[in-house]
């Protein structure tokens, strides 16, 4: 498809993220539905970057499915990551949390 | 070889009619106390044939002697040496009956009848000479692919994972299972998010009921325990949350239908299908996470029969198992270029365009026969044999869970 950049990957036509295939370096240009994106920070493979933009608490779906929900808007080619999103189910631990808590 | 041939392969034949791709003799300690003198006995036959597994703990446990009874009686097992201090808990003498039953080699070594150490480790390797003697005389027959029980799990999962790695096994899954191989996938707290997709795929809606309800109690359990099944290098490699990891996750089990669900150390009915393992302790929270690490996992399915585990990772993982042998599948093209020495199969093509999930599926499949046929995985030859088992408490299954055919 001529209006997607070869470096993402659109796994279902539901889905509001992209996924990287590749390593994209920070002020890579990108085309992401047919529209011109600038990146603003490094993404690596297998990170999500937005198809479009994501409104506050809008479920986002990756393979079709839900996989959490936006924690804050999330503009067009913005990666989405622990940041900005969040999951419904269980919250996501980080290295420096504390026992119990995350 | 031609795909749709039906392979024929070589297993070793046990007394329950079950067939064995390895023909491991193990040697088990049955406490922690027991574990040095237990290690050296396997250093010193420093064989691959010859293992170590073991139980660490002095308190008996219903859930540790059902598994330790069915690993010392897989199919991949020819004899076994256990190792007791003297004074723990652990059932030795059921264990030890189970085993002698099979007609396999057997012998308890209570370290404080032998004398010591050195007296127990000589003692020992007399009797591992004498024991892979007499198994080395047990002749491979004929075992086909259908006998065959083959498990799946994911460690060290990242963004590219349920693109590449997990698609791809879920392909072979649907061959094993066509080909009438019995199948395994687990984890039920690395599902959470895929319970609906998941029940309507159930043959009878009362299985779909069950799947939901193990999917609720391991969402229940992490949820107490404070942290879900999500580990630190999973978001560095690009999973948000545990629900994004699942669905990854889920893509191993393919698309045929599941014909039931298992707990560790239970064994799916004969028929072949694909088989749920609910992993995730029942009751209330005790003896801590429902499993610690990736292989604590392996030796659960390898208890319900597992010839060989299919391990997909993105981030990186480099372990194997004792008693059956672990295929490594690498998700992520730059992984595989850093650790080549690890990985048994490149899944990272399909991110580069360069294969579809399907022909990666097929060669995980060509895979799983040479392996079967005595191949060695990378795993294997790097002498990894990694072993963990400890607390759990499981109730039986309720009549749902396995439905007549």
């Amino acid at each position: 498809m001529s209006t997607q950049d070869k470096r993402l990957l659109l796994l279902h036509e539901q889905d509001n993220v992209l996924v990287c295939c590749q390593n994209i370096p920070a002020g890579s240009e990108l085309l992401i539905e047919g529209k011109p994106v600038v990146l603003s920070t490094a993404v690596e493979l297998g990170h999500k970057l937005a198809r479009r933009d994501i409104a506050v608490a809008e479920k986002i779906a990756r393979y079709g499915l839900p996989i959490g929900s936006a924690t804050q808007a999330i503009r067009c080619g913005q990666q989405v990551h622990t940041h900005n999103m969040k999951s419904d189910y269980l919250a996501s631990h980080h290295r420096d949390a504390v026992e119990g808590h995350t | 070889m031609n795909a749709n041939a039906m392979p024929e392969l070589r297993g070793y034949l046990r007394s329950d009619g079950r067939k064995g791709i390895r023909n491991v003799v193990l040697v088990a300690y049955l406490v922690e106390c027991a574990h040095h003198v237990a290690r050296q006995i396997v250093n010193r036959a420093d064989h691959p044939d010859v293992q170590l597994i073991g139980f660490p703990g002095c308190y008996p446990n219903d859930y540790a002697l059902k598994l330790m009874k069915r690993l010392c009686t897989h199919p991949n097992v020819a004899g076994v040496l256990l190792v007791s201090l003297g004074c723990e808990g652990f059932n030795r003498d059921a264990l030890n009956a189970e085993i002698a039953a099979t007609g396999r080699p057997v012998k308890n070594l209570i370290i404080q009848q032998s004398g010591g150490t050195r007296t127990t480790i000589d003692e020992g390797t007399r009797w591992i000479q004498e024991a892979r003697k007499q198994v080395a005389g047990i002749a491979p027959v004929p075992m086909a692919l259908d006998e065959l029980v083959v498990a799946t799990i994911c460690g060290g999962s990242d963004g590219t994972s349920g693109i590449s790695a997990n698609p791809a096994v879920g392909h072979c899954f649907d061959r094993l299972v066509a080909a009438g191989a019995t199948c395994i996938f687990e984890e039920t707290g690395e599902l959470i998010g895929c319970e609906q997709i998941m029940a309507e795929r159930a043959v009878t809606p009362e299985l779909g009921e069950e799947i939901q309800a193990c999917v609720d109690k391991a969402a229940r359990y992490y949820t107490t325990m404070g942290y879900g099944s999500f580990a630190p290098g999973n978001a560095d490699g690009g999973l948000s949350t545990i629900e994004e990891k699942s669905l990854g996750a889920y893509m191993k089990s393919g698309a045929s239908p599941i014909s039931g669900i298992i707990k560790p150390g239970d064994f799916a009915p004969a028929g072949g299908g694909l088989y749920l393992m609910d992993v995730v302790p029942d009751g209330e929270v005790r003896f801590g996470f429902p499993n610690i690490s990736d292989n604590a996992e392996i030796v659960e399915m390898i208890a319900s029969g597992a010839h060989m585990t299919l391990f997909t990772t993105g981030r990186g993982s480099v372990v194997g198992s004792a008693i059956s042998p672990v295929i490594k599948v690498c998700a992520n093209p730059d992984t595989y270029e850093r650790m080549t020495e690890d990985m048994d199969i490149n899944a990272g093509r399909i991110l580069h365009g360069e294969a579809s999930p399907d022909e990666v599926g097929q060669e995980i499949y060509m895979q799983v026969i040479d392996i079967a046929r005595g191949q060695a995985t990378k795993s294997e030859d790097l002498g990894h044999q990694e072993f963990i088992l400890t607390y759990k408490h499981f109730d039986a299954l309720g009549p749902a869970c396995l439905p007549r055919r």
